[in-house]
């Protein structure tokens, strides 16, 4: 191999429907390293690239809802293993784009897999935490269980480009949503890795959808997509925090504020799976 | 034979003499209806006097015409001129009275939350359940049309076929959609064709004839051409591409050729048919490119309910949902549309 070789330059596209492609709107964006410098153009995402999105994600819904608790599990193991395979170009990503040290970085990255693993295994528990068997006066076997919502709409937070991504991404996913997400603005290039991890794991195509661009722009058409059914506003800047609940008003979203600055290392609960769930309770007839 | 097309036929050789069409169609000027009508072998001569298409033009021609920007107060025009010319169809074997009168409903009022949405041009569906949608339908301007012949395939006696359109017109429908004999144009039986056509114009009475060529079966460009001329010929009021039962069903290029049919039929001095497409148009971007394509090959009086219409039934939920991202500047949920 000669010793000048020309770069190869990776382009960063949007993860939609299983493919990559550009912006509809042909637009991209620089994304810069903490220090300033470039790392790479990103495509800057358009509203009909969250349409395109949105249709991707509500047409896998069915299917990635119908299969059994015990194979969602299984699809997403795999997702950490792929995700565990490039822990190295996730943690040089990560030390670009945020600034920590190698260290922090690689560390941040080992906490994305083993979150991913642990929300993988809440697949089919999730039921026996969520759902009950009621006692009821009457004879019948009374019953709910959690249904996934549908489609999501999460705004991915704006400063913990993986783990962060990871912990609002899983546990929507754990459930049997499908996801329509808004990477961090100013740090995206960590979330269409992603989503190279995602296509070539055994997850079917749609089911995460990873769009890069404007938040300002891209925020209020999914919020007010009334094929959407949910909104996560973790990485929602503040100021557009009222708009966005009031769009999702509209077809009566569930919407799952952000918490403000949150400390993405800390031990996930199951309290964000259990965001995006609808409890379903059948009344059976006994002993007649 | 009918009457309308011969004289249609007879003033063409009579006005234009050897006239030559925009397409380059020439009817010769010797060429009487009589001729064409009681000799295969005229017919014959004629339909393979017609140019053949040129299939990379017609493709090219569509694909340049695909990419015509529609700005947002002519798409919201486009999209309610759109819903009028659905022709909402049912055509399932499960097809049951309660789901006719749902289709009616929406029929007659697309959106429930928006009395402004035209009402679509017709309800299409088998003959049997004609009178279920001729109740549902009275009073509204909602026609029905019922698809006749021994709908899908087309395959049987010629007496049944009558029968069957006769029972469909009995029961009140306005517009009967024929099928024609695929298997008789394919084995150049044209004249039997021909024939065919004319007995169930007559068979029709009032009702409007829509003859399906099925254009999915007939594999060439000049085929299609060839079968939308004797559709004419045997006194068509609208040309339609297809059955919806067989892929590929509606194609622009097919539209293209069939709508360069109908010009040079009326160019010619023949009637003003109309033309129908069906089967595969399910969005609203897909409707829009059968309009941009009406419009450039055979003007705007063709983009009218009474020229043009859209066999389908997804489509409509489509525009409506398309209908209001326009109105609202939220994208529609599929949650807001009745199925049927």
């Amino acid at each position: 191999m000669s010793e000048r070789r020309v770069a190869v330059r990776k382009t960063y596209k949007l993860y939609i429907g299983g493919a990559f492609p550009r912006s509809e709107s042909a637009r991209s964006y620089a994304v810069n390293a903490v220090d300033g410098s470039l790392l790479a153009n990103a495509a800057l995402a358009s509203r009909k690239d969250v349409r395109d999105a949105v249709v991707a994600a509500r047409k896998a819904q069915p299917k990635w809802a119908a299969a059994t608790a015990y194979n969602r599990g299984q699809m997403l193991y795999r997702v950490a293993e792929m995700l565990e395979d490039r822990r190295e170009q996730f943690a040089e990503a990560i030390v670009a784009g945020e600034g920590t040290t190698r260290d922090a970085a690689e560390a941040i990255v080992g906490d994305a897999v083993d979150r991913w693993v642990w929300y993988a295994g809440w697949c089919d528990k999730v039921a026996q935490v969520a759902g009950a068997s009621n006692p009821v006066a009457g004879p019948y076997f009374n019953f709910s269980v959690p249904e996934p919502t549908g489609v999501v709409g999460i705004i991915a937070p704006q400063l913990s480009s993986l783990l962060g991504l990871v912990s609002v991404l899983a546990p929507a996913l754990t459930t049997g949503n499908t996801v329509v997400v808004i990477a961090s603005e100013d740090r995206p290039l960590p979330a269409v890795t992603l989503g190279e991890v995602l296509a070539t794991s055994d997850l079917p195509s749609g089911v995460v959808n990873v769009l890069t661009g404007r938040t300002h722009e891209l925020a209020p058409v999914l919020a007010s997509h009334r094929d959407v059914d949910a909104l996560d506003l973790a990485g929602a800047p503040a100021e557009l925090e009222v708009e966005l609940e009031e769009a999702a008003a509209g077809n009566v979203k569930r919407v799952l504020r952000s918490a403000g600055p949150s400390d993405w290392a800390a031990e996930p609960t199951p309290q964000r799976m259990l965001a995006f769930v609808e409890t379903k309770t059948v009344w059976h007839p006994i002993g007649i | 034979m009918s009457a309308g097309a011969g004289e249609r036929l007879v003033q063409v050789s009579a006005v234009a003499g050897s006239s030559r069409t925009a397409a380059g169609t020439e009817v010769p000027s010797s060429t009487t209806v009589a001729e064409l009508a009681g000799s295969e072998a005229a017919l014959r001569r004629f339909l393979f006097g017609l140019p053949g298409v040129d299939q990379v033009g017609v493709e090219a021609r569509t694909a340049s015409l695909a990419t015509r920007s529609i700005k947002a107060a002519s798409k919201l025009w486009a999209i309610d001129t759109a819903i009028s010319m659905v022709d909402l169809t049912t055509l399932e074997g499960a097809d049951t009275p309660g789901k006719v009168r749902a289709l009616c409903g929406k029929a007659r009022r697309p959106d429930p939350l928006d009395a402004e949405v035209p009402p679509v041009a017709a309800v299409c569906v088998y003959p049997d359940l004609v009178a279920v949608a001729k109740h549902e339908l009275a009073g509204s301007g909602v026609a029905v049309a019922s698809v006749a012949t021994a709908f899908p395939s087309g395959r049987a006696s010629l007496a049944v076929k009558l029968a069957d359109v006769g029972d469909a017109v009995a029961s009140g429908a306005d517009e009967i959609d024929m099928v024609i004999d695929r298997g008789a144009f394919l084995a150049g039986d044209y004249g039997r064709v021909l024939e065919e056509v004319r007995s169930v114009k007559r068979a029709c009475g009032a009702a409007h004839l829509k003859v399906i060529l099925e254009t999915g079966e007939l594999a060439t460009y000049d085929n299609v051409r060839r079968a939308s001329w004797i559709a004419m010929l045997g006194g068509a009021d609208f040309v339609k591409t297809s059955t919806g039962k067989v892929a590929p069903a509606a194609t622009v290029p097919v539209a293209l050729v069939m709508l360069e049919a109908v010009r040079d039929f009326a160019e010619v001095g023949g009637a003003r048919v109309g033309v129908k497409v069906a089967g595969g148009i399910r969005t609203t971007k897909d409707a829009i490119r059968y309009l941009v394509v009406v419009n450039e090959t055979v003007g705007d009086a063709w983009l009218d309910p009474t020229m043009f219409r859209f066999g389908a039934s997804s489509l409509l939920n489509d525009l409506l949902m398309q209908r209001a991202k326009q109105r609202t500047g939220a994208y529609a949920g599929s949650d807001d549309f009745s199925l049927e």
